[in-house]
């Protein structure tokens, strides 16, 4: 099995202080993993870790091509949203379709709502053809309806041999593996 | 991705506070006639030297949004996530920057000249320095603003650390130097990507 990601004996410390130590842990095709955890345990350093936006104090990591979900929306603010979508990545038609953004491609990303926001950050994942999906608290600001879409999307990544990582508080719908972070 | 960002950030630039820097360019050598009286021989011995100082604190007003945004808004954690290197990233900014002040600076120099009753020769030495001069300036601008993002009062410590940055630009220009000059603003220039480089790995948190 090919890995997608592999952390060997990572340590992070952050501020002077060590978030966690010989982490171990492999994601192959297919394979979900929910990292939780108490406010502060470093669940959202993990994943920046996961995606290379910072450096580990000890240990290896390895990863393959990969999508980040996170907090920013890395959209800019004057575009409408399909163009501002357009600039990551080439075609995010059925990305916005399959998180009901469709009817927003004309509407400029300072307009849209934080909900909206998320939906968009998390078509720019699903629009890439990275096999690794790094999604740090997804649910943030998503209604019923996007979760229902999300959960569906991260359903037919995992069966195209995909893989995701997920850092969340919430529990996601669906079925995860567990990596809970002390605090 | 690094084309599309050079286009992308020269199309903020125009929409956005593109016509700002040229504006107060264009005001402070307004403001000289008034502060040193309309002595036309005087002030077209001072020309240059006022157009130079313009030039620089123009220089100083977009610099906080230059990087800042971008680092805020997580997209120069995207550009590296699509595998683009810090270094090219600011290399990408720089040059998208030049493109918007340079020549906007280099035409608003004219108007200015004349306020100031620079006669040809000298416009055209001093527009030759400027256009050595800018590409480094536009270095300095992005590498500073790289170093000050997400710092508070983040725009008057820009100032501090530009200024004697551009000071060797300045002596070899009213010098009328120009190999000295093009020699100072090609070290800038190619130094600039790096250390933006440098602070923007840094900033990241």
């Amino acid at each position: 099995m090919t890995l997608l990601l592999r952390f060997e004996k990572v340590a992070l410390r952050r501020g002077g202080r060590l978030l966690f130590e010989e982490l171990d842990l492999a994601l192959g095709a297919g394979d979900a993993l929910q990292v939780t955890g108490p406010n502060g345990s470093g669940k959202s350093s993990l994943i920046r870790l996961a995606a290379g936006l910072l450096e580990p104090e000890r240990g290896e990591i390895e990863r393959s091509r990969l999508a980040l979900s996170d907090d920013h929306p890395a959209l800019d603010r004057e575009l409408p949203l399909g163009r501002a979508l357009a600039f990551w990545v080439e075609s995010s038609l059925a990305a916005m379709e399959a998180l009901g953004l469709a009817q927003l491609s004309d509407v400029p990303v300072r307009l849209l709502s934080s909900g909206q926001l998320k939906r968009a950050t998390l078509a720019r994942v699903a629009a890439s053809d990275a096999p690794l999906w790094l999604l740090d608290e997804p649910l943030n600001a998503l209604d019923a309806d996007g979760a229902v879409r999300l959960v569906s999307l991260i359903e037919k990544h995992l069966a195209d041999g995909g893989a995701v990582l997920a850092a969340s508080h919430q529990l996601l719908p669906g079925n995860w593996r567990k990596l809970e972070l002390a605090s | 991705m690094i084309g599309a960002l050079i286009v992308r950030d020269i199309r903020r630039g125009f929409t956005g506070a593109a016509w700002l820097p040229i504006a107060f360019f264009l005001l402070v050598a307004a403001l000289v006639p008034f502060a040193i009286g309309p002595d036309a021989p005087l002030l077209g011995r001072v020309g240059a030297g006022v157009l130079w100082i313009a030039a620089l604190t123009a220089a100083l007003l977009p610099i906080e949004r230059l990087i800042e945004p971008d680092r805020a808004d997580g997209v120069l954690d995207q550009l590296a996530l699509h595998g683009l290197a810090e270094e090219s990233v600011a290399f990408a900014k720089i040059m998208a920057h030049w493109l918007t002040f340079a020549p906007l600076l280099l035409v608003a120099a004219v108007p200015a000249s004349a306020l100031l009753a620079m006669d040809g020769n000298s416009l055209l030495q001093t527009e030759i320095a400027l256009a050595i001069g800018t590409p480094a300036l536009a270095g300095l601008a992005v590498a500073v603003a790289a170093v000050t993002a997400g710092l508070p009062r983040a725009g008057s410590l820009a100032g501090l650390l530009l200024l004697p940055l551009a000071v060797p630009l300045l002596i070899f220009a009213i010098a009328d130097a120009y190999l000295l000059e093009a020699a100072a603003s090609l070290l800038l220039t190619a130094g600039a990507p790096f250390v933006a480089a440098a602070a923007i790995r840094t900033a990241r948190t």
